[in-house]
């Protein structure tokens, strides 16, 4: 199967191996990936501000690199969902995992990370694509991301108190609301911590990074993880 | 007035306070989520809720026409007000045409249970300067109006107040010699105190949960039977009513009561669920139905559907931000996500900050007993706040900068091999120049190259 790959800007400029091992698990998994040069983003930092008539141009540039393709698979929830929402496309963009759960009907993957993983939803991913069920719905339970860890071998994912709590990132919210986006993020950490993770694990580098920021502020040893970069662990 | 963001600041200062802030707000929610899924049609129930209230804001002056015959015939008063200062103006001219007694100071006592319009229209103040005495029955209510706060809550209007605060005030204001804490012996202290004043109440105020076109009664819910022992007691009673609290027949009660406490507090009903439908023998009943923007609401395709909304709180008590900030970080009679899409209607210049004190996470959205999509509101909130010019020009400009970057492949390439330099530019910390984020957490570690770098480097060589 061909796949168009579009990769974030943030995750293209500071978490390069976050797309390099989106890149060879679609590979690994039987895909071919293209990867259009002229990409940049989505356009949805201007837009959440309410500059939406400014991301008319990101939106148009999306358009003509990746028009021409029958699936587009995005390692974040956010970047896709907000495609999803305002870029009439030809093809289907898709997140990583629920490409890889509806599409590629994943079942078993070989790879072992022996570690106590804590997965934080990303609200745009799971609230707004619906790759897990939400705490506040009265609807059956099941998680897209959590289907794939568990198919980890040694990966033992961690009971979280507040298990789909937003991080706080929120785009320029993270620094308009500083206060709150940092206090936000502290307690996500916390529940982490308190349950013993080794890694925190999520869809959305952006929330990751956020918590990553905290957790290094803290001086803690544990360590963020794109969902990609455990499955495409060895 | 403060900003949100500078609000939540100050009350971020004491850290355990917003620990155990949150935690009170979340316990709510747990109740919620504990009740709710004993309901195995709870998400129909939503769905059929919503449905009403779509329908009934589509045939809303239909409906209230014939509230207004019904409860015409049922003898009470309808009188009609245009905004909150004529709500305010027609409840002072009823209280002074009724003939009452005054009181020792020369007042007139007034008893009031929970009524958010009435704090939204600001009446307390206008009857007190004229020479009304106004009592809120509801304990939280008379908690806040004896420390002359605004509520924090729709539902718990003191729930930023600790049991010792509480203990405090009663002392101060109550005559209590010492500062009870124990919860059971605070609230004895407030029935006795609350007992006279219904005793000696001449008039009773009390809002209303929701209307019922096709008989004309309107039903008020509470947990402590205030509005019921001031409305039975006193010789007047007005019921002040927002126009959208109408619903067609009686029978979908039914479906907005087993909705409203469960979605508020988790209880299965409030305590009290009573139904006003006639004045007794002697007894004048009004009821003020007031507009206050909601007409203008209704008229924004956008905006319309927060007019379904039946004031339950639980989008606050589920907003990791609310929780984190506090009722009173809104400035604004209703707070937390639905306060922040009614707010911009009512003054967009004042409450131009409140779309943006949200991370957009959906979860309010999710609990809404009646389906408003509040998220995707403030979305459009903020949109629209853009475009009338009332956010700040620095921020216009650094957007315009980002467009620029983002929506030229070259450019945006040749800033992130600036390395450093992408920092500056990077979404997340654009809108500032003292980089709010270094404040409590490191920045991202620049890697020597870019994805598009190391793709072009290892993959098109081949």
């Amino acid at each position: 199967m061909r796949v168009a790959l579009f990769i974030p800007c943030y995750v293209n400029q500071f978490y390069p191996q976050v797309a390099v091992a989106s890149l060879e698990l679609l590979e690994k998994l039987g895909c071919e990936v293209v990867y259009p040069l002229e990409q940049t983003c989505c356009g949805q930092p201007m837009a959440n501000s309410g500059y939406q008539h400014l991301s008319k141009d990101c939106e148009t540039l999306f358009q003509e690199n990746f028009d021409q393709y029958e699936y587009i698979v995005c390692p974040s929830g956010s970047c896709t969902l907000h495609i999803k929402d305002h870029v009439e496309l030809k093809g289907k963009i898709m997140e990583l995992s629920e490409f890889l759960v509806d599409v590629l009907k994943v079942e078993k993957l070989n790879v072992s990370f022996p570690h106590k993983v804590g997965l934080h939803q990303s609200c745009h991913g799971q609230r707004g694509l619906k790759i897990s069920s939400m705490s506040e719905l009265m609807s059956p339970s099941f998680s897209k991301p959590e289907h794939l860890l568990n198919m980890v071998s040694g990966l033992s994912l961690i009971e979280l108190e507040k298990k789909d709590e937003c991080c706080g990132f929120g785009g320029t919210f993270c620094v308009s609301e500083e206060a709150i986006s940092a206090k936000m993020g502290k307690d996500r950490v916390k529940d982490h911590l308190d349950h013993e993770a080794e890694f925190i694990t999520g869809n959305d580098m952006s929330c990751l990074m956020h918590l990553e920021g905290i957790l290094r502020r803290k001086g803690s040893s544990v360590k963020v993880k794109h969902i990609a970069e455990i499955l495409n662990a060895s | 007035m403060m900003t949100h963001s500078q609000a939540a600041d100050v009350f971020n200062k004491d850290e355990p306070r917003v620990d155990w802030h949150n935690a009170t707000l979340w316990n709510v929610r747990k109740k919620r989520d504990k009740a709710a899924v004993q309901i195995p049609e709870w998400e129909k129930l939503r769905a059929i809720a919503s449905q009403i209230k779509a329908h009934s804001l589509s045939n809303l002056s239909s409906y209230l026409e014939n509230f207004e015959k019904k409860a015409s015939e049922n003898g009470v008063t309808v009188h009609w007000a245009k905004n909150g200062e004529e709500h305010n103006r027609i409840v002072l001219e009823i209280i002074q045409k009724a003939g009452l007694n005054k009181n020792s100071q020369g007042k007139i006592p007034m008893v009031k249970s929970k009524s958010m319009l009435t704090e939204e229209c600001h009446l307390n103040s206008h009857l007190e300067n004229n020479y009304v005495d106004v009592i809120d029955t509801d304990l939280g209510e008379r908690i806040i109006q004896l420390r002359k706060e605004p509520p924090s809550h729709i539902v718990a209007p003191a729930i930023h107040l600790m049991k010792e605060e509480v203990g405090e005030t009663f002392h101060e204001h109550l005559g209590v010699p010492n500062i009870e804490t124990i919860p059971e012996k605070l609230v004895e202290i407030a029935r006795h105190h609350l007992r006279e004043k219904f005793l000696a109440a001449e008039v009773a105020l009390t809002g209303v949960n929701f209307a019922v076109a096709e008989t004309g009664e309107f039903v008020v819910c509470t947990n402590e039977g205030n509005a019921d022992m001031g409305a039975n007691l006193a010789k007047v009673h007005i019921a002040s009513m927002g126009l959208e609290k109408i619903i067609p027949k009686r029978k979908h009660l039914g479906v907005f009561l087993r909705l409203l406490a469960r979605s508020a507090t988790g209880q299965p009903l409030t305590i009290y669920t009573s139904h006003f439908k006639k004045p007794r023998q002697g007894q004048q009943m009004h009821i003020v139905i007031v507009d206050n923007g909601r007409s203008r609401q209704l008229g924004r395709p956008d905006f319309r559907n927060s007019l379904k909304c039946i004031r339950c709180g639980a989008c606050m008590n589920t907003c990791p931000v609310y929780r984190r900030s506090g009722g009173h970080s809104y400035h604004s009679t209703v707070g937390g996500p639905i306060g922040s899409i009614l707010a911009p209607n009512l003054d967009m210049k004042k409450n131009a900050d409140l779309p943006f004190a949200s991370t957009l996470c959906g979860s309010c959205s999710n609990v809404c007993p009646v389906k408003i999509d509040i998220h995707d509101q403030l979305y459009k909130w903020r949109q629209e706040l853009v475009k009338s010019g009332y956010t700040p020009k620095v921020k216009s400009l650094s957007m315009q900068m980002m467009r620029f970057t983002l929506s030229h492949p070259g450019v945006f390439n040749f800033a992130g091999k600036m390395g450093k330099g992408v920092l500056k530019n990077a979404p997340f910390l654009i809108n500032n120049f003292l980089n709010p984020w270094y404040k409590q957490r490191e920045m991202p570690e620049v890697p020597q190259d870019s994805f598009t770098e190391w793709y072009i480097k290892n993959r098109t060589k081949e």
